[in-house]
């Protein structure tokens, strides 16, 4: 927090982590709405907006670098394009990308020719409309960060007023719709906001960069929470966060860009959600697989050690073996924790079930034989054909499903197998 | 996917740089390739194992991996030679003054780098056209053939990678995007083949290429300034031909569309023109005055069109109002009233409804039925109203 004491870094970064708050809630509807190429046509449709309002101004003699009339500009000209997109959709046989490529590459090479030609001008001073292409956040003065505070929190409040709304929007508009919501005058609301982001967005980390702002906080908050509300308040956070850290390490590290270095901030803290976020993340994901298999491996034990003991008591380690296509490790491994459980014990060389062990067993064969007797009485599948099947959904019946299939085939259900045992299907 | 990989050709190029300590252009565009694939790869895994969508997951590939770029270029600013800016946009103006001597010619560097991914590009595509052409237009009939979709697309993404960095010096990397996307948008809006739209794409593309460079010379000047990007202009030229394309094209433009959108509905006010003056006389109310455009709900000026082209065609005689039918007239109308009262009965045959909704549905369709479906229709006497079906032409 040391670096709070400069006043100029004190600036940069309450700036940029207002930034990342208003970019973290307009970018999860953005992500839901699946319009993230959009939104990077409309920051680079911002370049000859920017370059028109500064030729404007000068040639009215005014103060050729307002703030607020750039930021105008670039309003108009992002809307511009997001208008031409939805045109060349709605009017011709192209595609979204081809459209997004299109006004993205047409109006930025626009930009740059008129931004040649205004640094030509000779009146004002266009040195520094460059800047806005990479973001200079270095040149943020104590005025520019009050405006992207005033408009964050008035993004903010939007937000909170049309969350139910723009859920809708995303989810489901023909629900809305049907609810009488006007869907399309939201969706101008919606691509508004994400331009007015993109626009504040542009003096810190620049045009190139601003659709990260707006992503990768919002993709990162998925790998943490499912409902809406807490979706929104994840990827505030990590977006100030993000603005933050980036502006703390780009004043404290020589020769850091600010915005590249909040967006690999950004960046960073996605890929450790990615592999570690406990929804969809991918060690969890893992983690569960092998959990199930696990659960899987021991039902299956269970129930052959049953179908093999049903003439005698007991069985052997090599009658067990036999049953389907494991090898002797498995099975080894298999018995030991189900000896660890105390469902069985061994005597001699043969096994047995205890009392537990016993009943256990019982519920997974009658689970596979519910399933079995379904199948050949409603889906008039053969006998023999039904095991394999039984074989995968026993593990995933639940205790309701369970009660469904008794009260549909009755009592009657014994623990007999319908086809011959013992033979590995 | 272009305009990702695009981006990243930067911190390719970047990367290569670092790495070889060298402006050499192989090794650059050796480092792009590698990136190039790297971002396909990358968006692949975050798409599928990540469960995001394809633009966003996009989005994040290449914004991250540019801002890495950007990050790698600054710090290394004391070895490094390239600015990022030019990376951006190119210096293409400059192009005369590095140029290569290739025998006892002086060529431009830049031209040799296009010229050789051109040639490239060219002979790929050659040897490879009817892989493209299937897996572009039905991937599940390509497999079925033999053709690998996922080989053909990421040959694709390395040809794309390649030639972004071989334009980069010239048109920087976001322009490359202008190049490789507006020409073939433009093309498909004008043309329905294959080969004709690769062409027909080449040609905008020099067009684009040649009249950007002259416009960013000879435009600014009239103003007052003394030029402008080549890059810009290109991509603005490319653009301007694109929106020509859009309004223009005479398959699929929208001032095509929209005309004949309005000849057709033309075409179905003169029908039910003749349509009502053919009742008009069967009811021998041909005395009375009938205001026609409030008669079938359309403006004055659609019904003033109708008989204007009627009596050209001879089915309306060319005397003053009250219009009169000829005999040719006569023939045309019967025509269409008998499509209509076969489509009233057959419907009610065949899907029985309200006798209101009979006719409204017969109005829309006498004016779709040839004459090989109206002999399908079967034939009757009488419609649904009791009105007599007329007789078939030469019947």
């Amino acid at each position: 927090m040391l670096v709070l004491e400069d006043y100029n870094t004190r600036v940069v970064i309450l700036g940029v982590m207002a930034l990342g708050i208003a970019a973290g809630l307009v970018g999860t509807f953005l992500l839901l709405r699946k319009r993230a190429l959009t939104a990077d046509a409309l920051s680079h449709a911002t370049l000859p907006g920017i370059t028109v309002a500064f030729m404007v101004m000068v040639a009215f003699g005014m103060q050729g670098k307002s703030m607020f009339g750039l930021m105008i500009g670039a309003f108009v000209f992002g809307c511009i394009g997001v208008l031409l997109i939805l045109g060349i959709r709605r009017t011709t046989r192209l595609k979204d990308d081809a459209a997004i490529g299109i006004v993205l590459s047409v109006l930025f090479g626009l930009g740059l020719c008129l931004l040649r030609l205004a640094t030509e001008m000779p009146s004002g001073n266009a040195a520094g409309l460059n800047g806005f292409i990479f973001g200079k956040a270095a040149s943020m003065i104590a005025s520019d960060t009050k405006v992207i505070a005033t408009v964050a929190l008035f993004i903010a409040l939007i937000v909170t007023l049309l969350r139910k709304e723009f859920t809708a929007l995303c989810f489901d508009e023909h629900f809305g719709a049907a609810q009488g919501w006007p869907i399309l005058r939201l969706d101008i609301i919606l691509m508004a906001l994400v331009a007015v982001v993109t626009v504040i967005a542009l003096q810190s980390v620049g045009l190139v960069l601003a659709v990260a702002m707006l992503i990768v906080p919002a993709a990162s908050a998925r790998y943490w929470c499912t409902k809406i509300g807490s979706l929104l308040v994840v990827s505030a956070i990590i977006g100030c966060l993000g603005g933050w850290l980036g502006g703390v390490v780009s004043a404290l590290v020589p020769r850091m860009p600010t915005g590249p270095v909040i967006v690999l901030v950004c960046g960073g803290w996605f890929i450790f959600s990615f592999i570690f976020g406990p929804i969809d993340g991918i060690l969890f994901r893992q983690w569960k697989v092998w959990r199930l298999n696990r659960r899987v491996a021991m039902q299956h034990i269970l129930r052959a050690i049953y179908e093999v003991s049903s003439q005698q008591k007991d069985c052997s380690f090599e009658e067990l073996v036999q049953c389907r296509s494991w090898s002797k490790k498995q099975v080894h491994t298999l018995l030991r924790r189900l000896k660890r459980k105390n469902y069985i014990s061994q005597q001699k060389h043969r096994w047995l079930f205890t009392e537990s062990g016993a009943r256990e067993a019982s519920r997974v064969v009658r689970n596979h034989r519910l399933w079995e007797v379904y199948l050949i009485n409603f889906a008039d599948i053969a006998p023999n054909h039904v095991d394999r099947d039984a074989d995968m959904i026993e593990h995933v019946l639940g205790t309701s499903m369970v009660e469904k299939l008794e009260a549909l085939l009755g009592s009657g259900v014994d623990l007999t197998s319908p086809h011959p045992l013992g033979d590995p299907a | 996917m272009g305009d990702a990989i695009s981006h990243t050709v930067l911190p390719g190029i970047a990367i290569a740089f670092l790495v070889t300590g060298s402006r050499e252009p192989t090794a650059m565009l050796i480092g792009a390739v590698i990136i190039g694939l790297l971002t396909a790869f990358l968006v692949q895994v975050i798409e599928t194992l990540g469960k995001i969508e394809t633009g966003a997951a996009i989005g994040i590939v290449f914004t991250v991996l540019f801002a890495g770029g950007l990050v790698l270029m600054r710090q290394a600013v004391d070895h490094v030679d390239i600015d990022p800016d030019c990376v951006l946009y190119g210096a293409v103006e400059f192009a005369y003054f590095d140029q290569v001597t290739i025998g006892s010619f002086h060529i431009p560097r830049a031209a040799v780098v296009n010229g050789i991914a051109l040639i490239a590009n060219a002979i790929i595509i050659l040897i490879f056209y009817k892989e493209f052409k299937i897996t572009s237009f039905d991937p599940a009939l390509a497999m079925t053939q033999g053709i690998r979709p996922s080989m053909m697309h990421y040959l694709l993404m390395t040809m794309t990678a390649a030639t972004a960095v071989a334009a980069f010096e010239t048109v920087g990397s976001i322009l490359v995007i202008a190049m490789l996307i507006v020409p073939a948008s433009t093309a498909y809006l004008l043309t329905d083949k294959y080969g004709a739209m690769i062409m027909i794409a080449i040609v905008i593309a020099i067009i684009g290429a040649v009249g950007g460079h002259i416009s960013a010379v000879t435009i600014p000047p009239l103003f007052g300034f003394t030029g402008t990007s080549t890059a810009g202009a290109m991509a603005v030229v490319v653009g301007f031909l694109f929106f020509l394309a859009w309004f223009f094209s005479p398959t699929h433009g929208i001032l095509s569309a929209a005309i004949r959108q309005k000849r057709v509905q033309q075409d179905i006010v003169r029908e039910d023109v003749l349509g009502l003056l053919w009742r008009l006389e069967e009811r021998n109310q041909t005395g009375r005055f009938v205001s026609i455009e409030s008669a079938l709900c359309v403006s004055k000026r659609s019904v003033a069109v109708a008989i204007r082209q009627l009596r050209k065609l001879g089915c309306i005689s060319n005397n003053m109002s009250p219009c009169a039918l000829t005999g040719k007239g006569r023939a045309e109308a019967s025509l269409i009233i008998r499509s209509h009262r076969l489509w009233e009965s057959y419907l009610d045959t065949h899907f029985p409804q309200d006798i209101h909704q009979l006719h409204q549905a017969a109005e829309r369709l006498e004016h779709v039925t040839t004459a090989q479906m109206q002999s399908r229709l079967g034939d009757v006497e009488k419609d649904p109203h009791g009105s007599k079906v007329p007789p078939p032409l030469g019947g």
